[in-house]
C-alpha cells in the first residue's frame, strides 16, 4: 500500500493486519512510544475538520514523530492559488508522510500522482474519508470480536452520507453481514451503492425500514448519522420522521444488551444526549479507536517496526 | 446528388450517427491537417436511416481507439490504393484523456485547470466511465 485514498484500496488481509497492529499498539503503547522518531507527518488540511486533524495529529505524537501542516486554506497558499501537485511537492521535501483533507473530490489522487511519499486521503469533499472507515471496523472488530456474522443498522442519512457508502462496500467483503438500513423514503441508499456493493453478493443481505423502533431489536450494531432538514423535501415529511431517527433511552429499552450504537461524529441532536451514559454508546470509543488505527496506518505507510 | 472522389489513401470514418460527425472532427483535431478532408452528413443508410462520414484523404496519426469511447458502432476504413486494406474493429478504450470533461462541480478538475480530464473504464458491459478524480459517472 502506496498511498491510502480509497477505503477499498487495502485488501481484507491488509485490513486484518492493519487491526493487529492497533490491538498491538492499544495493548503495549509503551511499545510504540518512539518509533517514529525523527520521522514527520504534514497534515494539509485544506478545510478545517479539527477532529480528524487532531486524531492524526496524536497519532504521530504518540508514536514519536513529529508533526507539521496547516488547517484551513487561508493558512496556506492555496490561498494563493497555488495548485494541489505543487503544494505537495514542496510539502514532500520537508515531511516523511502527508494526511490531507480537501474540499474537492479526487484532490489526494492528485496529490498521489505528483510525490514519492506516502499521501492519506483524510477526506476529499463527498468523496472518500478512508480512515473514518478503519476507525469503524477496528471498533467492530474490538467491540464485537469480529467482523462477519453481524446484523448492522444504519439509520438517518443514507443518501449522502459518504461514511456509510464507504462501511457497507467495506463490509460487503466479510461473509454473513445483514444490513438494516433505517431512513425516509427521500434518503435511502442510492441505487448505485446497491448494484455495485449489494447485488449479486452472497456475503450480504439488506432490508430497508422507515422507522428506527421497527427494527432496532434486531441489531448488533446501530451506526447512526445526522438527519438534516433541508434534505426534506417538504416539512410534513420532516415532521413525521424526524423523532424516528433521533436515538433516546425510551428506543435503547427495546434494544439488545450488546448491540453497541457508533457514530461518525459530531452528532448533533440525533442521538439524545441521555444516551452517552448507556454502557452501550461507543461513539467517543469509536474516535479514541480512530487514533489508534491511525497510528497504526501510519507506521504501516512508513515502513517502521516496534 | 452529391458527389465526392473516392479515397486513394487515407482513412474513412463510416458509420457515425447522423450529426456526431462534427464532434469526431473537433476531437480528432482533423482541423490540423492540411490534407483533403470530406464530412459528409445525413447520408442515406440502410442500418441505420440516416449516418455520417468523414473521409480524409492522407494517414493520420491520431489515436482512432478514442473513437471506440465516443461510438463503438463507428468503423474505421484504412484504405490504400483506392482499397480497403484494415478495417478497424472498435472496443472501449481502458482510458480516455481530454476527450470528454468532468461535469462535477465538486471535482479537483473543476478549480484546477491544469489536470487533464482522465476517464476510466469501470463497467464494459454497460460502457460506463468514471472520473480518475472524483469517480463520476463520464457524459457522453
Amino acid at each position: 500500500m502506496k498511498h491510502l485514498l480509497d477505503p477499498m484500496d487495502i485488501s481484507v488481509g491488509e485490513i486484518d493486519e492493519l487491526l493487529d497492529l492497533a490491538d498491538n499498539i492499544i495493548a503495549n503503547p509503551e511499545r510504540y512510544q518512539e518509533v517514529c522518531r525523527h520521522k514527520k507527518l504534514a497534515t494539509l488540511f485544506f478545510e478545517p475538520s479539527t477532529r480528524t486533524r487532531l486524531s492524526f495529529e496524536a497519532a504521530m505524537h504518540e508514536l514519536g514523530g513529529d508533526v507539521i501542516g496547516f488547517a484551513g486554506a487561508d493558512n496556506s497558499s492555496a490561498s494563493k492559488g497555488e495548485s494541489v501537485a505543487d503544494t505537495v511537492r514542496t510539502v514532500e521535501c520537508y515531511a516523511d508522510i502527508i494526511a490531507m483533507r480537501h474540499p474537492k473530490e479526487g484532490a489526494a489522487t492528485v496529490a498521489s500522482q505528483n510525490v514519492d511519499i506516502p499521501i492519506i486521503n483524510a477526506g476529499d469533499g463527498g468523496h472518500q474519508h478512508p480512515t473514518q472507515t478503519l476507525t469503524d471496523l477496528l471498533t467492530i472488530r474490538s467491540l464485537k470480536g469480529r467482523l462477519d456474522h453481524l446484523t448492522i443498522g444504519m439509520c438517518g442519512d443514507l443518501k449522502f452520507g459518504r461514511t456509510v457508502h464507504s462501511l457497507i462496500r467495506a463490509l460487503s467483503r466479510y461473509s454473513n453481514i445483514k444490513f438494516v438500513f433505517i431512513s425516509p423514503k427521500e434518503l435511502k441508499v442510492p441505487r448505485y451503492v446497491k448494484e455495485d456493493v449489494l447485488k449479486n453478493n452472497e456475503n450480504v443481505t439488506y432490508v430497508q425500514y422507515e422507522r428506527l423502533e421497527e427494527i432496532i431489536s434486531d441489531l448488533d450494531i446501530l451506526y447512526m448519522t445526522r438527519v438534516q432538514r433541508e434534505r426534506f423535501f417538504n416539512e410534513e415529511d420532516y415532521i413525521r420522521l424526524r423523532d424516528s431517527y433521533i436515538l433516546d433511552a425510551e428506543k435503547m429499552k427495546l434494544a439488545k444488551d450488546d448491540m453497541i450504537v457508533m457514530h461518525p461524529l459530531p452528532r448533533v441532536n440525533e442521538i439524545s444526549v441521555e444516551v452517552d451514559k448507556d454502557p452501550r454508546a461507543v461513539y467517543f470509543k469509536q474516535a479514541l479507536f480512530g487514533k489508534y488505527v491511525r497510528m497504526a496506518l501510519i507506521m504501516t505507510m512508513l515502513g517502521v517496526n516496534a | 446528388m452529391l458527389s465526392i472522389d473516392s479515397v486513394e489513401r487515407g482513412v474513412v470514418i463510416d458509420h457515425i450517427k447522423a450529426g456526431k460527425a462534427m464532434s469526431i472532427y473537433n476531437y480528432l483535431g482533423l482541423d490540423k491537417l492540411d490534407c483533403a478532408v470530406a464530412i459528409i452528413k445525413n447520408v442515406k443508410s440502410n442500418r441505420m436511416g440516416k449516418k455520417d462520414i468523414i473521409k480524409i484523404e492522407n494517414e493520420i496519426e491520431t489515436d482512432l481507439e478514442m473513437l471506440g469511447f465516443i461510438d463503438p458502432n463507428i468503423t474505421v476504413n484504412i484504405i490504400d490504393g483506392g482499397k480497403i486494406i484494415e478495417k478497424m474493429n472498435l472496443t472501449l478504450p481502458k482510458r480516455v484523456v481530454n476527450i470528454v470533461k468532468c461535469k462535477n462541480p465538486r471535482c479537483i478538475t473543476s478549480v484546477e485547470q491544469e489536470l487533464p480530464h482522465v476517464f476510466n473504464l469501470t463497467d464494459a458491459e454497460r460502457g460506463i466511465y468514471r472520473c480518475a478524480y472524483c469517480e463520476q459517472q463520464a457524459e457522453r
